[in-house]
């Protein structure tokens, strides 16, 4: 039967929306020639599915065939599912035709391995190729590398590509031995060491000679699933620090495991662990844009992250000498450290206050969330009432009025 | 006093170098389409000149950056009443001020003006975001806009960058006028006679014969990428509230 580019469609969108990557900024691709497309540094959501996530780029994948057997995925050889397969003249017709009606940003193509990764990574290629040369495509392209792949490949799809990726997706080698025994770690790590060289050397390159191409300017990211093995947020967020120090990666996306198959090697969930999963995107952002470091967060005494608050409460609630901050004289490290106050208004009180002394009212109608910063400030016209120092108590208090806003950060 | 201008940015500028000009504080300051006469206050129609108008800006180039400026463009687009006598009074505080005070987020006009800007920004992002544009018969693609604010003079750049090679139209069915891409440059366009089907698209009759697939092949994409099991609408409706649903052919 010859399936229709609809039911390709439909089969493989479904099998690639498991990669939670959505973004579509950090590039720098201006259109030129009277071509199609911009890629500007700052990403646009389309749209929102019904579970909230952003749309930004048609997300595909060439073909759901796959040699491999990985528990935790979908397209998995021993699952019992219907298979497809993209033309590369499909993909491109679907991505320049959505992007002409504004519908996405670009293009993230996946696949299942067939054959091996070299071969699969040239087909990818292939697509961003022809987007590029035959239709003077300027838009984000988002191409994943799979394990194994070689460095020349690799080499050829960060010339086309916005942004490459390699996912780890098991956090741990003894855990993704167990799920995925044709994966291991080192195969995850050898792509993703060489692309981080790579990007670095072309950025040098491109200091000294204007006219050095780029290679994958939007930077690589990689994606862990959470939930599917026994590691803890200690671990998860460990690693993640270790790969934006070290891999200088841009993003780690954190997929809560979804129950794709009743595989015994892996947990029975009932649902997957999105308040978890939106735990670990807040703490990645104190990483990322608050300066924290990881054990500050979670550590040996504290593995897990607090479920019912948020990471920067909980840190706060274990750290009671630090606070209440002089809103009017503290640098800025303390600033981002209260609950409640983020990155866009510490830069507004830094800048207000060298006008004159802040006070309660003031930074009340900034917009700051005062239900939690309350208890950690120090400016004139706090009311009385909010002074309180016992932890337990202010947690109780926040979740008493917190009850509605959880999970809002996606 | 109440001051009444011609509903242009220029003449809008011309009342507040006639408010220096004759040392008389407005009480209110209107457009003239807007304005309906009351029984109190003294009204004085001020008339637009644009070297008057010129000699505001400069005037604030001493005191402001040039972004701050720009920012009071922005609130002024934002139609919200009332706005001209916050961005008179945000002016009068800069033009008497020794220092730029742009910053000082604890003054209330500087404080609503930077509120303003990013309601404004918000709903920038929000036309290039939900901006769909359907294919004409004769190669046009066609995108109609109800914006809650008159943002069509912030959107020209944003598209001519990434539609340079396919002519295109956004039109704000609301305002009644539109930007439109001849391949060439985008200039300011009024259609005579322009039958939207229902305001929001553009009529079944003059689309090219493909649209119709492409359109249902996104919604297909759109229904596939969901997630069942995270199903989360109160999130969903979060990002895409109702007011934008009939831009988007995913949601209707």
């Amino acid at each position: 039967m010859k399936m229709n580019v609809d039911d390709k469609l439909k089969i493989l969108a479904d099998a690639a929306k498991y990669d939670v990557s959505c973004a579509s900024s950090g590039s720098n691709r201006k259109n030129k020639d009277k071509g199609l497309g911009n890629s500007s540094s700052m990403g646009i959501c389309h749209s929102y599915s019904e579970d909230g996530r952003c749309i930004s780029l048609l997300k595909l994948l060439l073909t759901n065939y796959c040699i491999y057997d990985c528990a935790y995925c979908v397209s998995r050889s021993s699952n019992d599912i219907q298979r497809a397969a993209f033309t590369v003249k499909e993909v491109v017709d679907l991505t320049i035709n959505f992007y002409r009606r504004n519908y996405i940003e670009g293009l993230f193509l996946s696949s299942g391995i067939f054959k091996n990764a070299d071969y699969t990574n040239e087909r990818l290629i292939r697509v961003a190729k022809t987007l590029r040369e035959e239709h003077n495509f300027h838009g984000y392209i988002h191409l994943k590398i799979i394990p194994g792949c070689s460095p020349e490949v690799m080499e050829e799809a960060g010339l086309y590509a916005d942004r490459l990726s390699v996912n780890l997706e098991i956090p741990s080698e003894p855990s993704l031995q167990k799920i995925a025994p044709e994966k291991n770690h080192s195969s995850v790590y050898k792509p993703m060491n060489f692309l981080t060289d790579r990007i670095k050397l072309y950025n040098d390159e491109k200091k000294r000679f204007r006219s050095t191409p780029r290679f994958a300017p939007g930077g690589q990211s990689t994606q862990v699933v959470v939930g599917a093995s026994p590691e803890n947020d200690f671990d998860i967020l460990k690693l993640a620090d270790n790969l934006y120090n070290q891999q200088r990666l841009r993003r780690v996306y954190y997929s809560g495991y979804i129950p794709v198959s009743d595989d015994n090697r892996l947990p029975a969930l009932k649902t997957p662990p999105l308040i978890r999963e939106n735990r670990l995107y807040q703490a990645d952002w104190l990483l990322r844009f608050y300066g924290f470091q990881v054990d500050e967060i979670v550590n040996h005494q504290y593995q897990h992250l607090d479920l019912k608050i948020d990471p920067k409460l909980a840190y706060a609630l274990r750290n009671m000498h630090l606070f209440p901050v002089n809103v009017n004289l503290a640098d800025k490290e303390m600033l981002l450290r209260i609950p409640g106050v983020g990155v866009k208004s510490v830069n507004m009180i830094i800048q207000a206050r060298r006008y004159g002394r802040l006070n309660f009212e003031h930074l009340r109608k900034m917009g700051i969330a005062m239900n939690r910063a309350q208890y950690f400030i120090d400016v004139p016209g706090r009311p009385i009432a909010r002074v309180v120092e016992d932890p337990f108590k202010i947690k109780s208090a926040v979740l008493s009025k917190d009850k509605n806003s959880q999970l809002t950060l996606f | 006093m109440i001051f009444i201008y011609d509903d242009t940015y220029e003449g809008f500028l011309s009342v507040i170098f006639e408010v220096y000009d004759i040392k008389t504080r407005p009480d209110e300051i209107h457009k003239k389409s807007h304005f309906q006469a009351g029984l109190f206050g003294e009204t004085l129609e001020v008339n637009t000149d644009v070297e008057r108008a010129s000699r505001v800006i400069n005037g604030l180039k001493k005191k402001l950056s040039a972004r701050a400026i720009n920012n009071l463009y922005r609130c002024w687009l934002s139609e919200i009443p009332q706005i001209e006598m916050v961005i008179f009074r945000y002016v009068a505080y800069a033009l008497k001020s020794d220092k730029n005070i742009e910053s000082n987020y604890a003054h209330p006009d500087v404080l609503e003006v930077k509120k303003v800007v990013k309601m404004i920004g918000r709903e920038v992002h929000r036309m290039h975001a939900f901006v769909r544009f359907q294919k004409t018969k004769d190669e046009v693609y066609v995108a109609t806009i109800t914006p809650d604010f008159d943002v069509m003079a912030l959107l020209p750049k944003h598209f001519k960058d990434r539609y340079q090679d396919q002519q295109w139209l956004i039109y704000d069915t609301k305002r009644e006028y539109g930007i439109f891409y001849d391949l060439e440059k985008v200039s300011e366009i009024v259609l005579e006679n322009a039958e939207w089907q229902g305001r929001n698209k553009v009529q079944r009759a003059v689309l090219d014969e493909g649209e119709d697939e492409y359109e249902n092949l996104w919604k297909s994409y759109f229904k596939a990428t969901t997630i069942v099991e995270r199903t989360n609408i109160k999130l969903h409706l979060k990002h895409v509230p109702h007011r934008y649903w009939k831009y988007l052919p995913e949601k209707n």
